[in-house]
């Protein structure tokens, strides 16, 4: 157990380390801390982008579908390649506008395209409130990986709190680049450990992949198509799932502003074409959710099913090896979350709002501190109230993909305005509550996320066209698209 | 909308065509093929599919729609040093 306690404690400390060095030679203002300057090249930016994408809870959760739902685990496959397809058209336009107004977030954008402030704050407050919840989860999902793969030598309270110092050190020292460079850890050791696991488990319990599924079909003959084990995961639930996960994905703040990181629209184009390749590795994670759903039947959370089944098969030392990797994966996004939470909160919230005089460094500075607030308040939660935030959590995704329609919609049709997308926005959010928390998802077989989006989007063009035509100070974007 | 986008929104629309619309008649366990369960198999295939389409959308928005060569920054917005352009 001692090798595994020090690969888990030698790596976190390696991360935390890489992060703060990344930021050693670059002078920090908001530009740099937040969008690295605009200087990321394919490397940095795959890096960024692969770093918000796999989080710890892609590979506890997918492993835990596959165990307890079967086949509507696909739909994790489906959705990221669906928001790749959709960045390689959206990305460069939103780059070329943020290159040329100097945005840094997402409520920047919304802001500058429709002239509006008040719209600005609006879709910060969104942000912020979808960002809080995951952050929590990213959190809480570094403990119980650390505690689990440690056999119980260090508590998941002890892992927490440790790896949120680090986390917090590399964000206020490095800004995003701390992020893209730990990702380099990340990325290598998640796919590592992902490999050995998906093919290993299912050869070393079955003598083969082909040979796993035969047996799952023996044993459960519904469990490999849609809908699984979740009757109400079927075929629809899943074509809507996609499409609201696949348009929602680059609306979170953090994954949007990433686009501002790339050097130019050329690497934002590249990086799209190869990034659906990076989701063939879920499926050796969803390999082993299969094995352990006939391996280790009756497990009381389905989300420990692939350390449990690792446990089972490795030698402790590998274990720690997950456990690190499972760590650092949590760290990755925990950083980005942090910025791009704290920057939204100061920069569009606190002076788009109530002090539009502050300066760059003032709002560079407060961001920084800001960092350590929120940190310290996602710590709390995650420590003393983890229920809190569940029912943000579970509307997190259906509340962010109501930004697309503004997004789109600011981007390629020139008449719409500021009062339509703000009801559409309003509308969405609220479809989304009522179905969400009264447990009408989903409704008539369809995600509830998808029902709002269509009334949201539906709402933003009539209201436009009702109105006259938007006064903007950046307009349309120039060349393609329009 | 000129000719380039649309044939590159169009090989944009290939994973929405084939991993969405094609959902209902693909959702089935035979034929397994290398060992994977069709639905699985199908999925995998256009994930990793995609990419070759969206080159050739590359492709084509290079031709029609080249990136403009330099786009100036705008001023800080609140510095008083106006113009200092990104690094």
């Amino acid at each position: 157990m001692n090798a595994a306690l020090l690969i888990i404690f030698g790596t976190v400390l390696a991360a935390g380390g890489l992060g703060v060095l990344a930021g050693r030679r670059v002078k920090m203002d908001l530009e740099n801390w937040t969008v690295g300057g605009r200087r990321f090249g394919v490397v940095l930016l795959w890096l960024l982008m692969a770093g918000e994408a796999y989080t710890t809870f892609t590979f506890l959760g997918a492993s835990g579908w596959a165990y307890a739902k079967g086949a509507p685990v696909y739909y994790i496959l489906i959705y990221g390649t669906l928001a790749y397809t959709v960045s390689f058209f959206i990305l460069p336009p939103i780059w070329r506008i943020g290159k040329r107004l100097r945005l840094q977030t997402q409520p920047d954008f919304f802001a500058a395209v429709y002239g509006s402030r008040g719209l600005g704050i609006l879709v910060a407050a969104v942000g912020v409130l979808s960002i809080l919840p995951y952050l929590q989860l990213q959190l809480a999902g570094l403990g119980f990986v650390v505690e689990t793969a440690s056999g119980g030598a260090i508590a998941a309270r002890t892992a927490i709190v440790l790896g949120f110092l680090l986390t917090c050190a590399f964000v206020t020292t490095s800004g995003i680049r701390g992020s893209a460079w730990v990702s380099v850890l990340k990325d290598a050791m998640m796919i590592a450990a992902v490999g050995i696991a998906g093919f290993g488990v299912p050869a070393a319990r079955f003598g083969g992949i082909g040979k796993m599924f035969k047996a799952v079909l023996a044993r459960a003959p519904g469990h490999l198509v849609l809908p699984g084990a979740v009757p109400a995961m079927d075929v629809p639930w899943v074509m809507t799932t996609v499409l609201v996960t696949g348009l929602g994905f680059y609306m979170w703040p953090h994954i949007f502003a990433s686009a501002f990181t790339a050097r130019s629209e050329k690497i934002i184009r590249r990086n799209a074409i190869v990034m659906p390749l990076y989701q063939l590795p879920i499926v050796l994670v969803i390999f082993v959710g299969f094995t352990a759903f006939l391996v280790l039947p009756g497990l009381k959370n389905p989300d420990t099913s692939f350390l449990a089944l690792v446990r089972e098969t490795y030698p402790p030392w590998f274990l720690g090896f997950i456990g690190a990797a499972g760590a650092v994966t949590a760290m990755v996004p925990a950083s980005i979350l942090l910025l791009f939470a704290s920057t939204l909160l100061v920069k569009n919230i606190y002076k788009a709002g109530f002090n539009p005089a502050a300066s760059e460094e003032r709002v560079m500075r407060l961001s920084r501190r800001m960092v350590v607030l929120v940190a310290a308040v996602a710590l709390g939660l995650a420590l003393c109230l983890p229920n809190a935030l569940v029912n943000l959590l579970l509307i997190g995704y259906d509340g962010v993909s109501q930004l697309f329609p503004g997004v789109v919609l600011g981007l390629f049709w020139k008449r719409a305005t500021k009062m339509g997308v703000a009801c559409g926005l309003a509308a969405g959010l609220a479809v989304a509550a009522v179905l969400v928390f009264g447990r009408l998802d989903p409704v008539l077989g369809l995600n509830a996320g998808f029902v709002a989006l269509a009334a949201n989007a539906a709402l933003a063009v009539a209201v436009s066209l009702l109105a006259r035509s938007r006064p903007t100070p950046a307009g349309n974007p120039q060349g393609g698209f329009s | 909308m000129g000719r380039g986008t649309k044939r590159a929104l169009l090989l944009g629309a290939v994973p929405f065509l084939t991993l969405v619309l094609a959902l209902p008649f693909v959702n089935r366990v035979e034929p397994m093929v290398f060992g994977l369960p069709f639905v699985l198999f199908w999925i995998l295939l256009w994930v990793a599919l995609t990419p070759v389409s969206l080159f050739f959308a590359y492709k084509i928005e290079k031709k029609y729609n080249p990136p403009e060569p330099d786009i100036e920054p705008g001023p800080a917005p609140d510095s008083d040093k106006p113009g200092e352009a990104p690094r």
